[in-house]
C-alpha cells in the first residue's frame, strides 16, 4: 500500500486551540493520515490561522499573521487542519483579505486550493475508509458551521463515522444550527451564546446518543463546557480522536487519568 | 421610533428573561425554516432562480438612476405623480401634503416597512390625521404602540392572551364589551371594525414590494387582502417606497415573485400580488382618483458603490431572520431599530450610525444560514465583517476588546515567544483544572465561565510533545 509514488505530501495546519488544549486531536489527525498514505510535515512556524483577529475587525493583524502562515506552508500539495474553521479560513477568507494586493495574490490562491478540512481531505481525496476500528456507542455528530456550511462537508466524517465497529450514528435535531461558540462570540455575549447552546444540548440529549462528536474544537469545548456546567454525562471527542481509534481517552473537560 | 441599538445587550437580556417572548420566537424555527425548505425543494429551478435575482438586481443597482426616471414618466403617463424624497422628513412631508390636499381625517394603511422607518404614524398623528394599520400583525401592534418585531410577521412577540387583552380594551368603544379567546374570532372582530375603516378613510398608503418602470406600476404582496382594500376604496392612494424596489419589466418583477413568498412563508405566491397602475380610467369598476409615489432615498443612494451596496438587493422577505438563532433567541426588538436579524445588524449601522449600532453586526457567530437562504444572496456575515473593521478603525470597538486582539496578535505573529506562553497556558490551565478536567471560574475568561465550565488543556502543547518526538526518532 506504501508506494512512495503514490504518497500525498501533506502539511498538517494544528490550530491554536488544539495545539493548546487538546494535543491528541493533531495526533489523531497524524495516526490518520499516515494510515491514507500521506506524508505529514508539522511546519514548525505556525502558531494561528488569524481568524480571531479577522472576524474582530483587525484586519491589519489578520493580514500580518496570514502572511506568515502562507510562508510556512508554501511548496506542499496540500495543508490540512482537524478544523472547519481554520481550513475555512485559509481557503476562503485569505482571498478577501488580499483582495486588492496582487502581489500575494497568486500564493494565496495556490494555498487556497490545496487547503482542506481532515474528514474531507481522507474521504474526498485519499478515499480512506478506517479499517478494524472499534468505537462501541451511540454517537451524534455537530456539524459546524464553518465545515457545514463554507467547507461543504457533511456527508464525509459521517461516511468515515460509518465505518467505524460497535458506532451507531444518531442525528441530533437540528443538527446543522449553531451550538453558539461563534469565537470571542461566546465571551462577548454569553447570555445569547449560553441560549444557543442550551437549544443546541437539548436536542443532542433527545437523540439518545452517548457521545457527542464533532470536526472544530471551538464548538466542542463550548458544548462540553457547558454540559458539564449542567452537570449532564455525554463523552465529547473530535472526530479524529474516534477515527483514529483514539476513543477511550478522556472527553473535554472529563477527569483526566 | 426610539432608537435603542446602543442598549442591544440589555434589550437581549430582557428578552432571554421573558418566557413570552422566548415562547414566541423559538417558534420561529419550527414554522417558516421548514416550509421555506419544503417549498425551495419543489421548485427545482429555486437556486438557479436566486443566481438571476442576485444578478438581476446588482444590474438595477448599477443602472438605479435610469430605471427611476423611466419608472417615473410611466406613472406620468399613466396619470399619477412622483414625489422624490432625499430623506424621510421629505417623505414625511410630502404625504402630510398629499393627505390635507385631500382633506384627510383617516387614512388606512397596508403593511410597510419603509413608512416605519420614516415613524409616518406618529407624524400623521400629531397633525390631526388619525392613521390606521389593517395588517392585522400592524394593527395588533399599533393597538399597544409598538413597532414590528419581525419585518413579515409584526406581532409575533404577542402572545394570544395579550391580543384578547388589547382587542378588549380598545375594541369597546365600538361595541364590543366581550373579551374574545378564540383566534378566529379575534379575527372577525379586527375584520369587523377595520371594514368601517376602510370604507370611511380618505387616504390609503401602502409600501411597495416592487415599481415597474416600464408600466409605472407598484405592487404589493398580501395574505389578508388589506392592501387591496386599502388601495382602491379611499378617493387618494399614496403608494410609499424606498428607490431600490424598482424593477424594469413586469416579467422582471415575476423572477422576484417566485422567489419572495417561497423565501418568506414558504408559500408559492403570497394570497394576494396586487399591481397598481395608475388612478382609476373611466371605465375602470374601481380605483382611487389620485396616484402617488413616494420615492424615498434617506441613505440608500449612500451605499451605492460601496462594499455594503449588496443590501439593496433585499426583497424584505424575513428569511434571514427566521433561520438565525440570534435573532431566535433575542427576538426582534433587541435590534432597537427597524429592522430586526441579520438584515438588520447589517443595514442598521448604516442608516442610525455605527456608534449607535455597534453591536449588532457583533452579534453574529457568523454561522452563515442567513447568506445560505437569502434568496438574493446577500453576503450578510460579509457586510457584518465589513461594519467589524470600521468600528475597530474608528475606534468605536471597546478599548480592552482592541486590547486584548493586539496582544494576541502580538504573539500569535512571533513563533519564539508564542511557544513559551501557550507551553505556560496549557500547563497553568491543566494544573487549575485539577483531577476534575474543567475550572469552574477564570476571571480572564469571565464570559466563557459565567455560562459554562473551562474544559482543561491536556497539559502540553501539541508543538512541544512534537518537537520532542522527532528529536527523539532523530
Amino acid at each position: 500500500m506504501t508506494d512512495p509514488d503514490t504518497r500525498k505530501n501533506v502539511a498538517l495546519f494544528v490550530t491554536c486551540l488544539v495545539d493548546l488544549n487538546r494535543p491528541s486531536v493533531a495526533f489523531a489527525a497524524l495516526r490518520l493520515l499516515e494510515a491514507a498514505n500521506c506524508t505529514i510535515v508539522v511546519p514548525e512556524m505556525q502558531t494561528c490561522c488569524g481568524q480571531i483577529a479577522y472576524n474582530s475587525g483587525d484586519k491589519k493583524s489578520t493580514k500580518d499573521i496570514a502572511r506568515a502562515v502562507i510562508r510556512a506552508f508554501q511548496g506542499f500539495d496540500y495543508v490540512v487542519a482537524p478544523s472547519g474553521s481554520c481550513a475555512g479560513m485559509i481557503r476562503h477568507h485569505y482571498a478577501e483579505l488580499f483582495e486588492d494586493d496582487d502581489t500575494i495574490m497568486v500564493e494565496v490562491a495556490a494555498l487556497s486550493e490545496r487547503t482542506y478540512e481532515l474528514t474531507s481531505f481522507l474521504h474526498d481525496v485519499c478515499g480512506y475508509h478506517p479499517e478494524g476500528i472499534k468505537y462501541p456507542a451511540t454517537l451524534t455528530y455537530h456539524d459546524s458551521c464553518s465545515s457545514l456550511r463554507e467547507m461543504k462537508v457533511r456527508d464525509q466524517p459521517r461516511a468515515l463515522l460509518s465505518a467505524v465497529d460497535g458506532l451507531e450514528l444518531r442525528e441530533a435535531e437540528d443538527a446543522a444550527a449553531c451550538c453558539g461558540f461563534g469565537g470571542t462570540f461566546c465571551l462577548k455575549y454569553s447570555e445569547i451564546s449560553e441560549s444557543m447552546v442550551d437549544t443546541k444540548i437539548d436536542n443532542l440529549l433527545k437523540s439518545g446518543a452517548e457521545t457527542l462528536a464533532a470536526g472544530d474544537l471551538g464548538c466542542l469545548m463550548n458544548i462540553a463546557g457547558r454540559l458539564k456546567r449542567r452537570g449532564e454525562r455525554m463523552k465529547v471527542l473530535h472526530v479524529a480522536e474516534i477515527l483514529a481509534g483514539m476513543g477511550d481517552e478522556p472527553g473535554l473537560g472529563e477527569e483526566s487519568r | 421610533m426610539q432608537v435603542t441599538a446602543r442598549r442591544f445587550k440589555k434589550n437581549a437580556h430582557g428578552a432571554l428573561q421573558d418566557d413570552n417572548i422566548q415562547k414566541a420566537f423559538s417558534k420561529v424555527k419550527g414554522g417558516f425554516p421548514i416550509a421555506r425548505a419544503k417549498a425551495a425543494g419543489e421548485l427545482p429551478e429555486f437556486d438557479a432562480l436566486r443566481d438571476q435575482a442576485r444578478d438581476l438586481k446588482n444590474h438595477i443597482l448599477d443602472n438605479l438612476d435610469y430605471y427611476l426616471e423611466y419608472f417615473e414618466e410611466q406613472v406620468l403617463l399613466q396619470g399619477g405623480k412622483v414625489h422624490w424624497c432625499s430623506s424621510y422628513a421629505d417623505a414625511r412631508a410630502a404625504v402630510l401634503e398629499i393627505c390635507r390636499a385631500a382633506e384627510a381625517k383617516t387614512v388606512t394603511k397596508g403593511k410597510s416597512m419603509i413608512t416605519e422607518e420614516m415613524a409616518l404614524n406618529d407624524h400623521l398623528a400629531a397633525n390631526g390625521i388619525e392613521p390606521i394599520e389593517t395588517d392585522l400583525g400592524e394593527y395588533i401592534i399599533q393597538l399597544a404602540h409598538e413597532y414590528p418585531s419581525h419585518i413579515i410577521a409584526p406581532a409575533l412577540h404577542k402572545t394570544k392572551d395579550q391580543v384578547s387583552d388589547l382587542f378588549h380594551q380598545h375594541h369597546e368603544k365600538y361595541g364590543f364589551s366581550e373579551r374574545l379567546t378564540d383566534p378566529q374570532a379575534l379575527v372577525n372582530e379586527a375584520r369587523r371594525i377595520l371594514r368601517d375603516k376602510y370604507v370611511a378613510a380618505d387616504v390609503g398608503i401602502t409600501g411597495a414590494n416592487f415599481l415597474i418602470a416600464e408600466t409605472g406600476s407598484t405592487v404589493i404582496v398580501t395574505n389578508e387582502g388589506n392592501g387591496d382594500l386599502t388601495q382602491s376604496l379611499p378617493k387618494t392612494h399614496i403608494a410609499v417606497s424606498s428607490i431600490e424596489k424598482v424593477v424594469p419589466t413586469l416579467e422582471d418583477a415575476s423572477l422576484f415573485l417566485r422567489l419572495l413568498a417561497r423565501s418568506a412563508t414558504g408559500q408559492e405566491m403570497s394570497v394576494y400580488t396586487t399591481f397598481s397602475t395608475g388612478p382609476r380610467r373611466t371605465d375602470d369598476i374601481d380605483g382611487p382618483a389620485n396616484f402617488h409615489v413616494v420615492l424615498v432615498d434617506s441613505g440608500r443612494s449612500d451605499l451605492l458603490g460601496t462594499n455594503k451596496q449588496d443590501l439593496l438587493r433585499c426583497l424584505k422577505c424575513g428569511a434571514c431572520m427566521n433561520h438565525c438563532p440570534v435573532y431566535q433567541a433575542v427576538g426582534g426588538h433587541s435590534y432597537g431599530w427597524v429592522y430586526p436579524g441579520p438584515i438588520g445588524a447589517a443595514l442598521n449601522p448604516h442608516m442610525v450610525g455605527l456608534e449607535e449600532a455597534r453591536h449588532l453586526p457583533s452579534a453574529s457567530t457568523f454561522c452563515g444560514r442567513c447568506e445560505e437562504v437569502c434568496p438574493v444572496r446577500i453576503p450578510l456575515p460579509k457586510i457584518m465583517r465589513h461594519w467589524r473593521e470600521e468600528a475597530f478603525q474608528a475606534q468605536v470597538t471597546p478599548k480592552p476588546e482592541r486590547w486584548g486582539i493586539g496582544l494576541w496578535a502580538f504573539f500569535a505573529k512571533r513563533p519564539a515567544l508564542y511557544r513559551p506562553l501557550t507551553r505556560f497556558a496549557a500547563r497553568s490551565l491543566k494544573i487549575m483544572g485539577g483531577r476534575k478536567g474543567v475550572i469552574r471560574r477564570l476571571p480572564l475568561l469571565k464570559g466563557w465561565t459565567d455560562v459554562r465550565d473551562f474544559p482543561a488543556p491536556q497539559g502540553k502543547t501539541f508543538m512541544e510533545q512534537w518537537k520532542k518526538q522527532q528529536r527523539e526518532s532523530r
